[in-house]
């Protein structure tokens, strides 16, 4: 099966700053990927990359095996919410399902139509009239209708209030049920994904520095709390993503793809958000190479 | 596509509709007046009395609301160019690239280059309609003017000669050039610059700019100018002038009689038998109070001087037409393949 996103050596250079550097990266299809970084890390650099509205500085990446927007089939098979969501508008919410079914020759008009009446909205408003959480569900539902593959979404849901997210997510998880769709999530708040990725990658500082299944990832990561010890008395098959010390005792974040067997210390799991802060803490302080050095 | 281009492009449209039915209103209200005026004054079965006639007619014309519709047609014909290009081409894409919906238009099943070609194609054929249709319904109105002027002969009017500027350009097809040419400046000035007032005064600036160095620098040369000779006569001369202000010997200006009505004169001189321009030293029959203006004037009649006009006659008004509108739409072509171009490499 034809990856949704193969990325090798991936980067992108801004006058002489570094969006995005030596990304490699294979995103199986089928997955709902949360791409979690801080702001500024290059989550909307990557997306961009990916729809083809950036050109790579270094590297290459395909789009379910093809260049990004190379081609009306390409651009068709991909559904992209940008940033802030933009509408027109000066057009009406009909204007706006009419502009996707002229646009795009898979537009699905029943499904449209029926997302429309599901949300509430009416269509004789002007996109430019609505809130922001109706504006960011219209761009999903012009999204959606077009019968993509892939969907990509950059920070949907960042300018939502609590319940126009929940709201959001929910349309977007039936959505990737009905359509076997594969999506790529952007947030810079593990807390937004948790719910719904079982994917996740994690950007900081330009550079991916994890990439996985959800369940997998929360199997090989250990929180270890033990005696002071020494990073580096710990097995070779740990790799230490960060450490704590005190005068007595010391705490780890380890990756590790064997069972830890240690009757001196005592091994937690992590969620989802501790391990993300972990790999953002760990970049911030520089200690972790990038890209699960040693333990692939 | 065409339905997009149409949704966005459509008030603009009703707007450009609405004033060419206001102008056509206009025309068509006073239009009939202009022709029976010209019927009235003999003009059509005139001849050997059309040279006064013409002038009756014309005169008739000073002052009234016709002449003020006659130069504010006139006006409107350089002016709509540059409208098109400011409200139409400017924000065509620049609005998209400002308010961020270009990530959504190009995000469609529709490739880049497409969604700009069909937006350049369609609003370009839009703005080269309105104008065509702008000079077509006034040189309708402003013909008995126009053979008017032909039937006045030498004592025409230069202000009505189509061959020059300002008429030229104002007149026939070069009109629908121009709007080509100032559509894609507007929408190309608004893909580099990103941002829609400021593209809109580059559009405008540099518009202006054209409309100003084509008519005085290069439209007189693109047919090479006719040159015509002939002995100066200082008793039939239009211009005889002394000048004695300066420190040195007073200095002469003589223009001779001759002319070619009807067309546009680029350059009117008389040389000496070296070929030198004429300008003095003025010998004192031509300076000294005392002395008969005939004096001066067998004076010069002995230097042998030559006038020389340099002119495009009156029968080239549809070849440089022709070559105007050819000139601009080929910058129209270049300036929208820039566009699709920059379209297509425009990232982010």
């Amino acid at each position: 099966m034809t990856a949704a996103i193969e990325a090798r050596g991936l980067g992108k250079q801004y006058g002489r700053r570094w969006a995005l550097t030596d990304c490699t990266l294979s995103i199986p299809a089928g997955h709902v990927v949360g791409l979690v970084g801080p702001n500024g890390a290059g989550k909307t650099t990557l997306i961009n990359l990916a729809t083809g509205m950036l050109t790579p500085t270094t590297g290459s990446i395909a789009v379910l095996g093809k260049k990004p927007a190379s081609d009306p089939a390409q651009l068709a098979s991909v559904g992209y919410v940008a940033q802030d969501t933009p509408t027109y508008s000066g057009m009406s919410v009909e204007d706006h399902l009419r502009f996707g079914a002229h646009m795009n020759p898979a537009w699905d008009s029943a499904l449209a139509h029926k997302r429309v009446e599901q949300l509430g909205l009416d269509p004789k408003q002007k996109a430019g009239k609505l809130s922001g959480g109706q504006r960011a569900q219209l761009a999903l539902t012009l999204a959606i209708a077009k019968r993509p593959q892939l969907l990509m979404l950059d920070e949907p849901i960042a300018s939502l209030d609590p319940l126009a997210r929940r709201e959001f997510l929910q349309i977007l998880m039936e959505a990737t049920a009905d359509q076997e769709l594969s999506v790529v999530m952007s947030s810079h708040l593990v807390t937004d994904l948790e719910r719904v990725a079982d994917y996740l990658i994690v950007l900081v500082a330009s550079r991916v520095q994890i990439a996985g299944e959800v369940n997998s990832l929360l199997a090989t990561h250990h929180l270890l709390t033990g005696p002071r010890r020494d990073t580096a008395s710990l097995p070779a098959g740990q790799q230490v993503i960060t450490e704590s010390h005190t005068d007595r005792q010391s705490s780890f974040v380890v990756r590790s793809n064997e069972p830890i067997h240690d009757p001196a210390i005592s091994v937690a799991g992590l969620n989802l958000e501790d391990l993300v802060l972990a790999y953002m803490g760990s970049a911030k302080a520089g200690s972790v190479h990038p890209m699960l050095e040693g333990t692939r | 596509m065409i339905w997009l281009s149409w949704r966005q492009f459509r008030v603009q449209a009703v707007v450009a509709g609405a004033a060419l039915v206001v102008v056509a209103i206009a025309l068509l209200a006073t239009g009939p007046h202009l022709a029976s005026l010209f019927d009235s004054n003999g003009l059509p079965t005139c001849r050997t009395t059309c040279s006064a006639d013409a002038s009756n007619f014309i005169n008739q014309l000073k002052g009234s609301a016709t002449e003020l519709i006659f130069y504010g047609s006139t006006f409107l014909l350089y002016a709509v160019p540059g409208l098109i290009g400011i409200f139409w081409g400017a924000p065509l894409v620049a609005r998209e690239l400002e308010s961020g919906t270009f990530r959504l238009a190009w995000n469609q099943s529709v490739p880049r280059a497409r969604w700009i070609a069909v937006k350049l194609g369609l609003v370009g054929l839009a703005a080269m309609a309105t104008t065509g249709l702008l000079s077509l319904m006034t040189s309708w109105w402003a013909s008995p003017i126009y053979h008017a002027a032909q039937k006045a002969g030498p004592n025409s009017l230069s202000i009505v000669d189509k061959i020059a500027p300002p008429l030229f350009g104002a007149t026939g097809i070069a009109p629908v050039g121009y709007a080509a040419f100032a559509f894609a400046l507007g929408v190309t000035a608004g893909v580099l610059i990103r941002r829609t007032i400021p593209a809109m005064a580059v559009t405008l600036v540099i518009f202006a700019a054209v409309q100003v160095v084509m008519p005085l620098l290069i439209q007189p040369h693109l047919i090479p100018p006719v040159q015509l000779t002939a002995p100066f006569n200082a008793n039939t001369a239009n211009e005889i002038m002394v000048d004695s202000r300066g420190s040195g010997p007073p200095t002469m200006t003589v223009v001779g009689n001759l002319s070619k009505p009807g067309a546009w004169t680029l350059s009117n001189q008389t040389i000496t038998p070296s070929g030198k321009v004429f300008a003095g030293p003025a010998a004192s029959a031509c300076t000294s109070n005392s002395a008969p203006p005939q004096a001066c004037n067998n004076w010069l009649n002995t230097l042998h001087l030559r006038q020389l006009i340099s002119y495009q006659p009156a029968s080239r008004y549809w070849p440089m037409q022709w070559l105007e509108l050819a000139i601009y739409l080929v910058l129209a072509a270049s300036l929208s393949l820039l566009c699709i171009w920059q379209v297509r490499r425009r990232r982010g």
